[in-house]
């Protein structure tokens, strides 16, 4: 059991401890499952057609943004280790 | 309110592996306040390095969520990854520790402290809905009375009585709960 030093200042107190992150921070970490499956496609695809793969390296920020994915500098980071 | 809000940790893994995205973002919001306050306010790190500390841990939280020893140790192992990566990027960078050892003291009693937190974050996120709302915008939002009382449609003027009838019932809750275990 919680004892007594949960009085209702200190239960504000750490109330305020856990402010909220940034809303585009904690939409980009759930957005995760989804862009790994865009790159695995995407990945999968290039393993299966050798031009695709070079079209695709040589242009690595289009590719994601064809498959909705905002190219920033993690994911394309990312998509050229996977191919 | 989803229905994975009053899912435990355990479950809310579980579902995680099986490759339910929901849950996964359910996962996120649940540790996304505790993941920035222990880069922020346990590693005092500047916006960017926590907001890189932030991606990095979900990232690695999802890719290794099948290594758990156990599903309901997921909290003191992201507390854990945290820790470890907020030290990495401190190392990495050219911030200067003057006494290490009093700096790491520092961080285990910010860290408890947050555990502590998380503990009672997790009494509010049970309560109605009503009474989440009005404690997580004054305390966790620092919204003032009339802000709250605009967004919510109540006079300011009920706005205190209402945070401490919800305060009153949020430490009821909290009597009826075990102890946090430590997050290291």
């Amino acid at each position: 059991m919680m004892n007594e030093m949960y009085d209702e200042e200190r239960i504000g107190q750490l109330l305020r401890a856990l402010p909220p992150a940034p809303e585009a921070w904690v939409q980009a970490a759930a957005r995760l499952p989804a862009t790994r499956r865009a790159i695995d496609q995407i990945a999968a695809l290039a393993a299966a057609d050798a031009e695709l793969r070079r079209e695709v390296l040589a242009d690595l920020e289009g590719a994601l943004l064809r498959v909705g994915l905002q190219p920033d500098p993690t994911l394309v980071a990312d998509l050229r280790d996977r191919l | 309110m989803s229905a994975l809000h009053s899912i435990d940790d355990a479950g809310l893994v579980a579902r995680c592996r099986a490759g339910d995205d929901a849950a996964w973002e359910e996962l996120v919001r649940r540790f996304s306040r505790y993941v920035l306050a222990i880069a922020q306010q346990g590693f005092r790190m500047s916006t960017s390095d926590a907001e890189d500390v932030f991606q990095e841990v979900f990232a690695r939280t999802y890719e290794r969520l099948g290594d758990l020893r156990s599903d309901d140790a997921v909290r003191p192992w992201i507390a854990q990854l945290t820790r470890r990566l907020c030290i990495d990027r401190i190392r990495a960078g050219s911030r200067e520790v003057l006494d290490p050892d009093a700096a790491e003291r520092e961080v285990d009693e910010s860290l408890e402290r947050l555990d502590e937190a998380l503990s009672v974050r997790e009494a509010l996120e049970a309560m109605p809905d009503a009474c989440r709302e009005i404690l997580d915008r004054f305390f966790c939002r620092d919204e003032s009375y009339a802000v709250i009382g605009t967004s919510l449609g109540l006079p300011a003027g009920t706005i205190a009585s209402r945070i401490s009838r919800c305060l009153g019932k949020l430490r009821q809750q909290l009597e009826g709960r075990e102890p946090p275990s430590p997050a290291s």
